[in-house]
Protein backbone atom coordinates (compact mmCIF):
# COMPACT_ATOMS: atom_id res chain seq x y z
CA UNK A 1 0.00 0.00 0.00
CA UNK A 2 2.83 2.38 0.89
CA UNK A 3 4.42 1.87 -2.49
CA UNK A 4 1.27 2.48 -4.38
CA UNK A 5 0.52 5.59 -2.32
CA UNK A 6 3.94 6.95 -3.12
CA UNK A 7 3.47 6.08 -6.74
CA UNK A 8 0.10 7.78 -6.75
CA UNK A 9 1.53 11.00 -5.34
CA UNK A 10 4.56 10.94 -7.60
CA UNK A 11 2.42 10.26 -10.62
CA UNK A 12 0.24 13.25 -9.81
CA UNK A 13 3.24 15.51 -9.38
CA UNK A 14 5.03 14.52 -12.57
CA UNK A 15 4.66 16.48 -15.77
CA UNK A 16 4.26 14.96 -19.18
CA UNK A 17 7.73 15.77 -20.46
CA UNK A 18 9.01 15.54 -23.97
CA UNK A 19 12.74 15.69 -24.53
CA UNK A 20 15.95 14.06 -25.60
CA UNK A 21 16.32 10.62 -24.08
CA UNK A 22 19.61 9.09 -22.99
CA UNK A 23 20.04 7.21 -26.26
CA UNK A 24 19.79 10.44 -28.25
CA UNK A 25 16.29 9.94 -29.55
CA UNK A 26 13.41 12.29 -28.66
CA UNK A 27 10.34 11.14 -26.80
CA UNK A 28 8.25 11.31 -23.65
CA UNK A 29 9.86 10.53 -20.31
CA UNK A 30 8.24 7.56 -18.59
CA UNK A 31 10.39 7.24 -15.49
CA UNK A 32 12.08 9.60 -13.08
CA UNK A 33 15.50 8.48 -14.38
CA UNK A 34 14.58 9.32 -17.93
CA UNK A 35 13.32 12.66 -16.78
CA UNK A 36 16.53 13.42 -14.90
CA UNK A 37 18.63 12.48 -17.92
CA UNK A 38 16.78 14.93 -20.15
CA UNK A 39 18.11 17.93 -18.24
CA UNK A 40 17.34 21.28 -19.79
CA UNK A 41 16.45 19.90 -23.21
CA UNK A 42 12.95 18.97 -22.19
CA UNK A 43 9.57 20.52 -22.38
CA UNK A 44 6.57 19.96 -20.13
CA UNK A 45 3.95 19.37 -22.77
CA UNK A 46 1.04 19.35 -20.33
CA UNK A 47 2.03 22.64 -18.66
CA UNK A 48 2.53 24.31 -22.01
CA UNK A 49 -0.69 22.99 -23.48
CA UNK A 50 -2.83 23.92 -20.50
CA UNK A 51 -1.28 27.35 -20.07
CA UNK A 52 -1.60 28.18 -23.76
CA UNK A 53 -5.14 26.83 -23.77
CA UNK A 54 -6.09 28.94 -20.77
CA UNK A 55 -4.33 31.95 -22.26
CA UNK A 56 -6.44 31.45 -25.37
CA UNK A 57 -9.56 31.28 -23.22
CA UNK A 58 -8.55 34.60 -21.69
CA UNK A 59 -7.73 36.30 -25.00
CA UNK A 60 -10.79 34.87 -26.70
CA UNK A 61 -13.21 35.98 -24.00
CA UNK A 62 -11.69 39.40 -23.57
CA UNK A 63 -11.25 39.97 -27.29
CA UNK A 64 -14.89 39.03 -27.80
CA UNK A 65 -15.89 41.53 -25.14
CA UNK A 66 -13.65 44.14 -26.77
CA UNK A 67 -15.08 43.67 -30.27
CA UNK A 68 -18.71 43.49 -29.24
CA UNK A 69 -18.30 46.23 -26.64
CA UNK A 70 -20.73 49.09 -26.80
CA UNK A 71 -20.77 52.27 -24.82
CA UNK A 72 -24.47 51.56 -24.30
CA UNK A 73 -25.93 49.06 -21.88
CA UNK A 74 -23.34 46.28 -21.42
CA UNK A 75 -24.17 42.58 -21.54
CA UNK A 76 -23.13 39.88 -19.10
CA UNK A 77 -19.72 39.06 -20.55
CA UNK A 78 -18.90 42.69 -21.08
CA UNK A 79 -19.87 43.46 -17.51
CA UNK A 80 -17.59 40.77 -16.14
CA UNK A 81 -14.70 41.81 -18.36
CA UNK A 82 -15.18 45.46 -17.48
CA UNK A 83 -15.27 44.63 -13.80
CA UNK A 84 -11.89 42.90 -14.04
CA UNK A 85 -10.54 45.71 -16.17
CA UNK A 86 -11.69 48.46 -13.89
CA UNK A 87 -10.27 46.61 -10.90
CA UNK A 88 -6.88 46.25 -12.57
CA UNK A 89 -6.98 49.80 -13.90
CA UNK A 90 -7.70 51.24 -10.46
CA UNK A 91 -5.02 49.12 -8.84
CA UNK A 92 -2.52 50.16 -11.49
CA UNK A 93 -3.33 53.82 -11.20
CA UNK A 94 -3.02 53.77 -7.43
CA UNK A 95 0.44 52.17 -7.54
CA UNK A 96 1.93 53.19 -10.85
CA UNK A 97 1.97 56.95 -11.40
CA UNK A 98 3.94 57.06 -14.62
CA UNK A 99 2.83 57.06 -18.22
CA UNK A 100 3.20 53.57 -19.62
CA UNK A 101 0.68 51.79 -21.81
CA UNK A 102 2.20 48.39 -21.10
CA UNK A 103 1.72 48.10 -17.36
CA UNK A 104 -2.07 47.86 -17.07
CA UNK A 105 -2.54 45.31 -19.89
CA UNK A 106 0.43 43.38 -18.51
CA UNK A 107 -1.11 43.31 -15.05
CA UNK A 108 -4.48 42.25 -16.44
CA UNK A 109 -2.96 39.45 -18.52
CA UNK A 110 -1.06 38.21 -15.47
CA UNK A 111 -4.06 38.46 -13.18
CA UNK A 112 -6.54 36.68 -15.43
CA UNK A 113 -4.13 34.15 -16.84
CA UNK A 114 -2.64 33.18 -13.49
CA UNK A 115 -6.14 33.06 -12.03
CA UNK A 116 -7.29 30.68 -14.77
CA UNK A 117 -4.19 28.52 -14.35
CA UNK A 118 -4.74 28.40 -10.60
CA UNK A 119 -8.41 27.65 -11.15
CA UNK A 120 -7.46 24.29 -12.65
CA UNK A 121 -6.49 23.33 -9.11
CA UNK A 122 -10.19 23.09 -8.25
CA UNK A 123 -10.76 20.37 -10.82
CA UNK A 124 -10.73 17.10 -8.83
CA UNK A 125 -7.18 15.78 -8.99
CA UNK A 126 -7.96 12.42 -10.56
CA UNK A 127 -10.36 13.34 -13.32
CA UNK A 128 -8.12 14.52 -16.08
CA UNK A 129 -5.00 12.40 -15.32
CA UNK A 130 -7.19 9.28 -15.37
CA UNK A 131 -8.88 10.41 -18.55
CA UNK A 132 -5.44 10.98 -20.06
CA UNK A 133 -4.29 7.52 -18.97
CA UNK A 134 -7.38 6.02 -20.54
CA UNK A 135 -6.36 7.45 -23.90
CA UNK A 136 -2.74 6.40 -23.41
CA UNK A 137 -1.05 9.51 -22.03
CA UNK A 138 1.11 8.54 -19.07
CA UNK A 139 1.17 11.79 -17.11
CA UNK A 140 -1.03 14.86 -17.06
CA UNK A 141 -0.58 17.73 -14.66
CA UNK A 142 -3.36 20.17 -15.35
CA UNK A 143 -2.37 23.08 -13.08
CA UNK A 144 0.35 24.97 -14.97
CA UNK A 145 1.11 27.21 -11.98
CA UNK A 146 2.33 24.18 -10.01
CA UNK A 147 5.14 23.93 -12.56
CA UNK A 148 8.09 26.15 -11.57
CA UNK A 149 8.96 26.52 -15.25
CA UNK A 150 5.71 28.34 -15.83
CA UNK A 151 5.80 30.64 -12.82
CA UNK A 152 9.52 31.40 -13.14
CA UNK A 153 9.26 32.18 -16.83
CA UNK A 154 6.61 34.78 -16.10
CA UNK A 155 8.61 36.16 -13.20
CA UNK A 156 11.76 36.34 -15.34
CA UNK A 157 9.92 38.08 -18.15
CA UNK A 158 8.69 40.65 -15.65
CA UNK A 159 12.28 40.90 -14.35
CA UNK A 160 13.57 41.62 -17.85
CA UNK A 161 10.99 44.39 -18.13
CA UNK A 162 12.11 45.74 -14.75
CA UNK A 163 15.73 45.82 -15.92
CA UNK A 164 14.73 47.38 -19.24
CA UNK A 165 12.70 50.17 -17.66
CA UNK A 166 15.29 50.73 -14.92
CA UNK A 167 17.96 51.40 -17.54
CA UNK A 168 15.54 53.32 -19.76
CA UNK A 169 14.27 55.64 -17.05
CA UNK A 170 17.36 56.08 -14.90
CA UNK A 171 20.04 55.55 -17.48
CA UNK A 172 22.59 52.79 -17.13
CA UNK A 173 24.68 54.98 -14.85
CA UNK A 174 21.72 55.97 -12.74
CA UNK A 175 20.71 52.35 -12.37
CA UNK A 176 24.23 51.34 -11.33
CA UNK A 177 24.35 54.27 -8.93
CA UNK A 178 21.14 53.12 -7.35
CA UNK A 179 22.57 49.65 -6.98
CA UNK A 180 25.82 50.84 -5.45
CA UNK A 181 24.97 53.99 -3.45
CA UNK A 182 22.01 52.60 -1.53
CA UNK A 183 21.24 52.30 1.32
CA UNK A 184 24.56 53.90 2.46
CA UNK A 185 25.44 56.90 0.28
CA UNK A 186 29.19 56.65 0.65
CA UNK A 187 31.95 55.64 -1.75
CA UNK A 188 33.41 53.29 0.86
CA UNK A 189 30.13 51.46 1.24
CA UNK A 190 29.84 50.59 -2.43
CA UNK A 191 30.66 46.87 -2.06
CA UNK A 192 28.26 46.46 0.84
CA UNK A 193 25.59 48.44 -0.94
CA UNK A 194 26.04 46.48 -4.10
CA UNK A 195 25.69 43.15 -2.35
CA UNK A 196 22.58 44.31 -0.50
CA UNK A 197 20.94 45.88 -3.54
CA UNK A 198 21.87 43.02 -5.83
CA UNK A 199 20.28 40.51 -3.49
CA UNK A 200 17.18 42.73 -3.34
CA UNK A 201 17.09 42.87 -7.12
CA UNK A 202 17.51 39.13 -7.60
CA UNK A 203 14.97 38.43 -4.88
CA UNK A 204 12.29 40.12 -6.95
CA UNK A 205 11.85 37.52 -9.71
CA UNK A 206 12.64 34.66 -7.35
CA UNK A 207 10.02 35.65 -4.80
CA UNK A 208 7.53 36.50 -7.53
CA UNK A 209 7.81 33.14 -9.28
CA UNK A 210 8.43 30.90 -6.31
CA UNK A 211 5.63 32.38 -4.20
CA UNK A 212 3.06 31.44 -6.79
CA UNK A 213 4.66 28.07 -7.43
CA UNK A 214 4.93 27.27 -3.71
CA UNK A 215 1.38 28.20 -2.92
CA UNK A 216 -0.09 26.30 -5.81
CA UNK A 217 2.16 23.29 -5.37
CA UNK A 218 1.26 23.04 -1.70
CA UNK A 219 -2.42 23.45 -2.47
CA UNK A 220 -2.26 20.74 -5.11
CA UNK A 221 -0.36 18.48 -2.72
CA UNK A 222 -3.10 18.85 -0.10
CA UNK A 223 -5.75 18.01 -2.68
CA UNK A 224 -3.78 14.88 -3.58
CA UNK A 225 -3.43 13.89 0.07
CA UNK A 226 -7.15 14.40 0.62
CA UNK A 227 -7.84 12.36 -2.50
CA UNK A 228 -5.85 9.51 -0.92
CA UNK A 229 -8.40 9.33 1.88
CA UNK A 230 -11.16 8.30 -0.48
CA UNK A 231 -9.68 4.81 -0.78
CA UNK A 232 -9.38 4.27 2.98
CA UNK A 233 -12.84 3.21 4.07
CA UNK A 234 -16.27 4.75 4.43
CA UNK A 235 -15.46 7.01 7.37
CA UNK A 236 -12.39 8.41 5.65
CA UNK A 237 -14.37 8.76 2.45
CA UNK A 238 -16.91 11.06 4.10
CA UNK A 239 -14.21 12.89 6.05
CA UNK A 240 -12.18 13.32 2.86
CA UNK A 241 -15.22 14.68 1.05
CA UNK A 242 -15.81 17.29 3.72
CA UNK A 243 -12.11 18.18 3.79
CA UNK A 244 -11.92 18.47 0.04
CA UNK A 245 -14.91 20.77 -0.01
CA UNK A 246 -13.48 22.92 2.79
CA UNK A 247 -10.05 23.11 1.21
CA UNK A 248 -11.56 23.95 -2.18
CA UNK A 249 -13.55 26.81 -0.65
CA UNK A 250 -10.43 28.11 1.05
CA UNK A 251 -8.47 27.59 -2.13
CA UNK A 252 -10.82 29.83 -4.09
CA UNK A 253 -9.47 32.62 -1.89
CA UNK A 254 -5.87 31.47 -2.30
CA UNK A 255 -5.91 31.26 -6.07
CA UNK A 256 -7.49 34.68 -6.47
CA UNK A 257 -5.13 36.19 -3.93
CA UNK A 258 -2.05 34.65 -5.55
CA UNK A 259 -3.08 35.90 -8.99
CA UNK A 260 -3.68 39.34 -7.52
CA UNK A 261 -0.35 39.36 -5.63
CA UNK A 262 1.53 38.41 -8.80
CA UNK A 263 -0.14 41.22 -10.73
CA UNK A 264 0.30 43.82 -8.00
CA UNK A 265 3.95 42.96 -7.37
CA UNK A 266 4.59 43.25 -11.10
CA UNK A 267 3.12 46.75 -11.01
CA UNK A 268 5.12 47.62 -7.90
CA UNK A 269 8.41 46.39 -9.38
CA UNK A 270 7.79 48.31 -12.59
CA UNK A 271 6.90 51.42 -10.60
CA UNK A 272 10.18 51.08 -8.71
CA UNK A 273 11.97 50.73 -12.03
CA UNK A 274 10.42 53.99 -13.23
CA UNK A 275 11.21 55.83 -10.01
CA UNK A 276 13.97 58.33 -10.64
CA UNK A 277 15.96 59.09 -7.52
CA UNK A 278 16.03 62.77 -6.58
CA UNK A 279 19.09 62.91 -4.34
CA UNK B 1 9.94 19.14 -11.68
CA UNK B 2 12.98 19.83 -13.79
CA UNK B 3 13.71 23.22 -15.29
CA UNK B 4 13.77 22.96 -19.04
CA UNK B 5 12.68 24.40 -22.34
CA UNK B 6 9.25 25.02 -20.82
CA UNK B 7 10.81 28.11 -19.27
CA UNK B 8 11.56 29.57 -22.70
CA UNK B 9 8.35 28.36 -24.30
CA UNK B 10 6.23 29.84 -21.55
CA UNK B 11 8.14 33.14 -21.71
CA UNK B 12 7.36 33.43 -25.41
CA UNK B 13 3.72 32.52 -24.80
CA UNK B 14 3.53 35.07 -22.01
CA UNK B 15 4.99 37.83 -24.19
CA UNK B 16 2.58 37.00 -27.02
CA UNK B 17 -0.44 37.11 -24.72
CA UNK B 18 0.64 40.35 -23.09
CA UNK B 19 1.26 41.88 -26.50
CA UNK B 20 -2.16 40.75 -27.72
CA UNK B 21 -3.83 42.14 -24.62
CA UNK B 22 -1.97 45.43 -24.98
CA UNK B 23 -2.84 45.80 -28.66
CA UNK B 24 -6.28 44.32 -29.11
CA UNK B 25 -8.02 44.06 -25.76
CA UNK B 26 -7.08 46.91 -23.46
CA UNK B 27 -7.33 49.96 -25.79
CA UNK B 28 -10.77 49.26 -27.34
CA UNK B 29 -12.28 48.37 -23.98
CA UNK B 30 -10.70 51.40 -22.35
CA UNK B 31 -11.97 53.70 -25.12
CA UNK B 32 -15.43 52.23 -24.91
CA UNK B 33 -15.55 52.63 -21.15
CA UNK B 34 -14.42 56.23 -21.41
CA UNK B 35 -17.07 56.81 -24.08
CA UNK B 36 -19.76 55.39 -21.85
CA UNK B 37 -18.54 57.44 -18.93
CA UNK B 38 -18.87 60.54 -21.06
CA UNK B 39 -22.30 59.46 -22.29
CA UNK B 40 -23.48 58.92 -18.72
CA UNK B 41 -22.07 62.26 -17.64
CA UNK B 42 -23.79 63.98 -20.58
CA UNK B 43 -27.05 62.20 -19.77
CA UNK B 44 -26.87 63.25 -16.15
CA UNK B 45 -26.19 66.87 -17.00
CA UNK B 46 -29.02 66.82 -19.55
CA UNK B 47 -31.37 65.44 -16.93
CA UNK B 48 -30.28 68.16 -14.54
CA UNK B 49 -30.84 70.74 -17.24
CA UNK B 50 -34.29 69.34 -17.96
CA UNK B 51 -35.10 69.42 -14.25
CA UNK B 52 -34.09 73.05 -14.09
CA UNK B 53 -36.17 73.84 -17.16
CA UNK B 54 -39.14 72.01 -15.69
CA UNK B 55 -38.87 74.01 -12.48
CA UNK B 56 -38.63 77.19 -14.51
CA UNK B 57 -41.68 76.23 -16.54
CA UNK B 58 -43.61 75.42 -13.37
CA UNK B 59 -42.77 78.81 -11.93
CA UNK B 60 -43.80 80.47 -15.21
CA UNK B 61 -47.04 78.55 -15.30
CA UNK B 62 -47.75 79.55 -11.69
CA UNK B 63 -47.18 83.20 -12.53
CA UNK B 64 -49.29 82.93 -15.63
CA UNK B 65 -52.06 81.28 -13.66
CA UNK B 66 -51.95 83.96 -10.97
CA UNK B 67 -52.11 86.62 -13.63
CA UNK B 68 -55.07 84.96 -15.31
CA UNK B 69 -56.84 84.58 -11.98
CA UNK B 70 -56.26 88.24 -11.24
CA UNK B 71 -57.50 89.20 -14.67
CA UNK B 72 -60.62 87.10 -14.24
CA UNK B 73 -61.28 88.69 -10.87
CA UNK B 74 -60.88 92.11 -12.50
CA UNK B 75 -63.29 91.21 -15.25
CA UNK B 76 -65.85 89.91 -12.78
CA UNK B 77 -65.50 93.04 -10.67
CA UNK B 78 -65.90 95.18 -13.75
CA UNK B 79 -68.99 93.26 -14.79
CA UNK B 80 -70.51 93.62 -11.35
CA UNK B 81 -69.83 97.32 -11.37
CA UNK B 82 -71.31 97.57 -14.80
CA UNK B 83 -74.39 95.67 -13.73
CA UNK B 84 -74.79 97.87 -10.69
CA UNK B 85 -74.36 100.89 -12.88
CA UNK B 86 -76.95 99.59 -15.28
CA UNK B 87 -79.41 98.97 -12.46
CA UNK B 88 -78.78 102.45 -11.09
CA UNK B 89 -79.10 103.94 -14.56
CA UNK B 90 -82.27 102.05 -15.21
CA UNK B 91 -83.68 103.22 -11.92
CA UNK B 92 -82.76 106.79 -12.72
CA UNK B 93 -84.23 106.56 -16.16
CA UNK B 94 -87.40 105.00 -14.80
CA UNK B 95 -87.75 107.60 -12.15
CA UNK B 96 -87.17 110.38 -14.64
CA UNK B 97 -89.63 108.79 -17.00
CA UNK B 98 -92.17 108.52 -14.23
CA UNK B 99 -91.67 112.10 -13.20
CA UNK B 100 -91.95 113.19 -16.79
CA UNK B 101 -95.15 111.24 -17.24
CA UNK B 102 -96.56 112.68 -14.04
CA UNK B 103 -95.51 116.10 -15.20
CA UNK B 104 -97.11 115.57 -18.57
CA UNK B 105 -100.27 114.28 -16.99
CA UNK B 106 -100.41 117.23 -14.66
CA UNK B 107 -99.89 119.59 -17.60
CA UNK B 108 -102.61 117.88 -19.55
CA UNK B 109 -104.93 118.05 -16.60
CA UNK B 110 -104.16 121.76 -16.23
CA UNK B 111 -104.65 122.27 -19.90
CA UNK B 112 -107.86 120.33 -19.88
CA UNK B 113 -109.19 122.28 -16.91
CA UNK B 114 -108.14 125.55 -18.50
CA UNK B 115 -109.82 124.51 -21.69
CA UNK B 116 -112.95 123.61 -19.76
CA UNK B 117 -112.78 126.90 -17.87
CA UNK B 118 -112.35 128.72 -21.15
CA UNK B 119 -115.28 126.91 -22.71
CA UNK B 120 -117.32 127.50 -19.62
CA UNK B 121 -116.33 131.10 -19.60
CA UNK B 122 -117.30 131.47 -23.26
CA UNK B 123 -120.56 129.77 -22.67
CA UNK B 124 -121.16 131.85 -19.53
CA UNK B 125 -120.32 135.06 -21.34
CA UNK B 126 -122.63 134.02 -24.18
CA UNK B 127 -125.28 133.27 -21.63
CA UNK B 128 -124.58 136.52 -19.85
CA UNK B 129 -124.72 138.35 -23.07
CA UNK B 130 -127.93 136.73 -24.13
CA UNK B 131 -129.27 137.29 -20.63
CA UNK B 132 -128.25 140.89 -20.71
CA UNK B 133 -129.75 141.30 -24.15
CA UNK B 134 -132.92 139.92 -22.86
CA UNK B 135 -132.72 142.28 -19.92
CA UNK B 136 -131.87 145.25 -22.04
CA UNK B 137 -134.15 144.15 -24.81
CA UNK B 138 -131.64 145.29 -27.24
CA UNK B 139 -128.80 143.83 -28.83
CA UNK B 140 -125.57 144.34 -27.44
CA UNK B 141 -122.98 145.42 -29.78
CA UNK B 142 -120.40 142.85 -29.17
CA UNK B 143 -117.61 145.00 -30.32
CA UNK B 144 -118.60 147.86 -28.15
CA UNK B 145 -119.04 145.85 -25.08
CA UNK B 146 -116.40 143.41 -25.72
CA UNK B 147 -114.19 144.85 -23.04
CA UNK B 148 -116.93 144.70 -20.57
CA UNK B 149 -117.80 141.21 -21.53
CA UNK B 150 -114.28 140.08 -21.28
CA UNK B 151 -113.96 141.62 -17.83
CA UNK B 152 -117.07 139.75 -16.86
CA UNK B 153 -115.88 136.55 -18.30
CA UNK B 154 -112.62 136.91 -16.42
CA UNK B 155 -114.46 137.34 -13.17
CA UNK B 156 -116.37 134.12 -13.77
Amino acid sequence: MAGSTQEYIEHHLTNLTYGQLADGSWGFAHTAEELAQMGFMSINVDSMAWSIGLGLVFTFLFRKAATTATSGVPGGLQNAVEMVMEFIDETTQSIFEYKNDLVAPLAMTIFVWVFLMNLMDLVPVDWIPMLAQAVGVSHMKIVPSTDPNITMSMALTVFVLVLYYSVKCKGLLGFLKELSLHPFPSVWAIPVNFVLEFVTLIAKPLSLGLRLFGNMYAGEMIFILIALMFGAGAVFFVFGGVLQWAWAVFHVLVITLQAFIFAVLTIVYLAQAHEVDEH
Amino acid sequence: MNIGLTLIGQSITFIVFVWFCMKFIWPPLKDMMRERQEAIAAGLSAAEEADKKLAEAATGAEAELAKAREEAAGIIEQARQRANQMVVDAKTVAREEGERLIEAAKAEIDQESNRAKEALRTQVSALVISGAEKVLESSVDASKHNELLDKLAAEL
